[in-house]
């Protein structure tokens, strides 16, 4: 029984090449040293594939912009609302915010960052304020949804981008509670300082990203009309 | 080990000798988890992996169940067009009134048994089913990187059946327009047709839904995968199966939002009355729509985008399944491990850039047609690749023909017979006559749809012992293989004559097409051959609930198996490993090696005194 098997393998290394060195008997390299896993780097890496998947759907988005903009006709560009560059340096500057936020719970200031973290949430919160006196604007020119199709895409795109940040802005939420609750402020242990580092680190991913994505959104609909 | 956990369980055997043999090896964890306590959290809204696994598997066999149920009805309106059935006429008591299936019936039971197949059990089962239970247990991992974000995930995919189901309870009946959701006829609303109303909106709402919990459940199979692995488990020694998985997941998270995008511009278009989809001056039962300037093709590249990774998605845990199942039952090593795991990340990413095949009858140009053609045919490389890659691992070996292992040979065969009319529909030129006839339908749902189905009656075969702690009947479950193989072929073989001959799909009846005529009794072979066939599957439900309670015991290992999920008790305890984390020392296949004792190394066996 062994025989054939020896010959298919010598027929494998001319097809695929030799088997890496050492395959069957050694200890392994590779795979994680520690039990119990700990989630610090899942954080990071899912949201790298979340964001991926949420960069995938605006991709569809853009797609679709600029094929339903290619066909002309009732196609008419609106003029962005004078409100929207606030708007932007408001989402701009929250990122500046977790930016230092980050900073200072990296130097375990750890009350200072949480302050910081909030003014974050509340920069956010005012964008989405914005956003919604944008539309405001738009409805009093009498510019709707269906008015055209450039109208259609800037509702729908900035409903889109809102309802990632408000999730941005729910996530900070719970991290400030969770900051809270595990009392950081009086007794962060090394491990929990680690942890929550970790999750601080992935939601600034995401906060970065949903900044960023509204830069190019705002580039889509205003500079490429 | 606190393994009296599961319903189904059989007391914890006592633990592998071999294991604990090697126990210098293990490292110790900090604690044992018990698995919670109160009903509702141990099995509704329960975040082991095992538990959601099976969730999911339950879904689809209750999904499976009604998608059957929906083609027979299907069959019968194709073989007998005139014949009334009464007694089935009250599953549907509106839409079937009479006992008769109108025209408009028939499409919206194509539409839903298309959905229902291709989400609720071609994804369902064999990613969120087998790949939930197993993936953590392959890689040693105690369970999946975020087991809250994986109940959701289960949760939110249920919520999407139950609003396609409700489809078919709100006026008007469930939608027309196919699984493809075609605009403009998607678009346009209920002028259009019976059940493009409020049917066609909760179509929508429940694929978005599933995209959703996709998603979920992808982020959760990647991270697991790259970052839970045990000690030792080397990527290069991921069973194919993980592999398989993984890939299958990156391909849904970067798929399904591209899905999710088109649904939301379609729901725009008919709710909101945006013109995204919807062409001007459109006119539809007498009637000029207000919409203009859209573009019916926009959405079919949206669409096709997903739906052409999403036939991977279906296909690709069968793969996998289907290689670790041959080499096991082959008891050799799998031919080619990392030419096998190209190929499947080969097959992923072509399956990004040929989505256009699907629209060479659209006026596409010529240019773009023979590019998609071209990407297309390259898909046969790495599908060859692996289909050479099974035959050598099955060359002079040994077979075990157990149950699995026939469902896996039946596998590579039908992956054969379906990929080899893919390689003719791949072609434009070919294309453009067969296009929408049976030929179609007879090519994807073999590969496709059976296919998958037999990767998943292998998986179900293989791993139910571990699952359950009891084996399934051997003879019925052989008896369910060759029934389901020949009535398989039986259905689909003279489909491709259909084709050939040039019968479009989707048509209710062929009255009035002279042409057509002569091809009613092939229609009414393939019925007869699809009710047996459908019939053979009550065999395995009934040994499936039978062998839950009534199979004899199975042992801890009982193919003598070379992965970790046969390491550890079955059923498997709730934090898998319990105190012992698996330490790897070898590859996924390891059998027939020369000079062991046995014909087979668990991954975890140690290294033997040098030698080589």
């Amino acid at each position: 029984m062994a025989k054939p098997i020896t010959s298919l393998r010598d027929f494998e290394t001319i097809a695929v090449g030799p088997r890496p060195p050492g395959r069957p008997e050694d200890g392994g390299r590779g795979g994680k040293e520690q039990p119990p896993n700990l989630p610090e780097g899942s954080y990071r890496l899912a949201m790298l594939f979340a964001l991926a998947s949420i960069g995938m759907l605006f991709l569809g988005f853009t797609s679709a912009y600029i094929v339903r903009q290619g066909l002309g006709g009732d196609w008419q560009p609106l003029d962005p609302p004078a409100i929207l560059w606030a708007n932007t340096l408001m989402l701009l500057g929250s990122s500046v915010t977790l930016h230092r936020s980050r900073t200072l719970l990296r130097r375990e200031a750890i009350r200072e960052g949480v302050r910081w973290l909030s003014l974050t949430m509340v920069l956010g919160l005012l964008f989405l304020a914005g956003q919604y006196g944008a539309w405001r604007q738009l409805v009093a020119q009498g510019v709707y949804l269906n008015t055209n199709p450039h109208s259609s895409f800037f509702y729908l795109l900035t409903a889109a981008h809102g309802v990632h940040v408000l999730g941005g802005i729910l996530g900070l939420g719970y991290i400030t509670l969770r900051g809270w609750r595990w009392r950081l402020i009086l007794m962060g242990t090394p491990d929990r300082l680690k942890h929550y580092d970790a999750l601080v680190g992935a939601a600034a991913l995401y906060w970065h990203f949903m900044d960023g994505l509204w830069v190019y959104l705002f580039i889509l609909l205003f500079l490429w009309r | 080990m606190g393994a009296s956990s599961a319903p189904f369980s059989v007391s914890a055997q006592g633990k592998n000798p071999r294991i604990l043999k090697g126990g210098k090896a293990m490292t110790q964890a900090t604690a044992v988890h018990e698995a919670p306590k109160s009903f509702i959290r141990r099995y509704i809204f329960s975040t082991d992996h095992k538990v959601i696994g099976l969730q999911y598997l339950f879904l689809a066999m209750a999904a499976v169940a009604i998608g059957i149920v929906l083609s027979l009805y299907m069959r019968l309106r194709l073989a007998w067009p005139t014949e009334r059935w009464p007694l089935l006429g009250k599953l549907f008591p509106n839409a079937m009134a009479g006992g008769t299936i109108s025209p408009e019936f028939y499409l919206s039971l194509v539409t839903m048994h298309g959905t229902i197949m291709v989400f609720f059990v071609l994804t369902t089962a064999p990613l969120g089913g087998f790949g939930n239970y197993f993936l953590p247990i392959q890689v040693g991992a105690h369970d999946m990187a975020f087991p809250v974000l994986n109940m959701l995930s289960f949760w939110v995919t249920l919520a999407g059946f139950l609003v396609l189901m409700a489809a078919f309870f709100v006026s008007g009946g469930a939608p027309i327009s196919g699984w493809t959701a075609y605009a403009p006829l998607s678009a346009v609303g209920e002028i259009a047709g019976p059940g493009l109303g409020m049917g066609q909106n909760l179509w929508i709402l429940s694929i978005a839904l599933f995209c959703i919990a996709s998603l979920l459940g992808a982020l959760n199979f990647i991270t697991t995968t790259l970052n839970l692995r045990t000690k030792g488990m080397a990527m290069t020694r991921l069973p194919l199966t993980v592999w398989a998985w993984f890939t299958t997941a990156v391909l849904a998270l970067l798929a399904f939002p591209v899905l999710l995008a088109g649904g939301i511009l379609l729901l725009l278009d008919r709710v909101a009355g945006t013109s995204f989809f919807v062409p001007g001056g459109l006119i539809v039962s007498d009637k000029i729509l207000p919409h203009k300037g859209g573009s019916p093709l926009l959405w079919q590249h949206l669409f096709w985008f997903f739906g052409h990774p999403e036939v991977y998605i279906a296909i690709l845990p069968g793969m996998g399944i289907t290689s670790h199942v041959l080499s096991t039952f082959a008891r050799k090593p799998i031919f080619g491990y990392r030419a096998m795991v190209t190929a499947i990340f080969a097959i992923g990413l072509l399956g990004f850039l040929v989505w256009g095949h699907h629209m060479f009858v659209s006026g596409m140009s010529p240019y773009s047609a023979i590019a998609f053609s071209l990407l297309t045919l390259s898909i046969g490389v790495p599908s060859a690749i692996k289909t050479f890659n099974w035959l050598a691992t099955l060359y002079k070996a040994r077979i075990h023909f157990t149950v699995p292992m026939l469902f896996a040979l039946g596998f590579v065969s039908i992956f054969v017979t379906g990929g080899l009319s893919g390689i003719v529909l791949g072609q434009t030129s070919l294309d453009i006559p067969m296009h929408d006839t049976y030929f179609v339908v007879a090519h994807f749902h073999l590969i496709m749809g059976v296919a998958a189905i037999f990767g998943i009656f292998a998986g179900t075969y293989y791993w139910f012992p571990k699952i359950f702690g009891r084996m399934m009947n051997d003879a019925l479950g052989k008896l369910h293989f060759w029934l389901t193989f020949i009535g398989i072929y039986a259905i689909f073989i003279p489909m491709h004559i259909l084709g050939i001959a040039g019968h479009p799909r989707r048509y209710a009846e062929t009255a009035g097409f002279d042409f057509l005529t002569p091809l009613q009794p092939i229609h009414v072979f393939i019925t007869i051959a699809a009710l047996i066939t459908a019939g053979a599957q009550l065999l395995f439900f009934f040994n499936f609930f039978w062998s839950i309670w009534k199979g004899k015991k199975a042992e801890m290992n009982p193919w003598r198996a070379t992965t970790l999920e046969w390491t550890i008790p079955s059923p498997p305890p709730h934090d898998n490993f319990g105190p012992q984390t698996p330490v790897v020392h070898r590859g996924p296949y390891e059998y027939s090696v020369p000079g062991a004792a046995e014909d087979y190394l668990l991954q975890t066996a140690p290294p033997a005194p040098t030698k080589s």
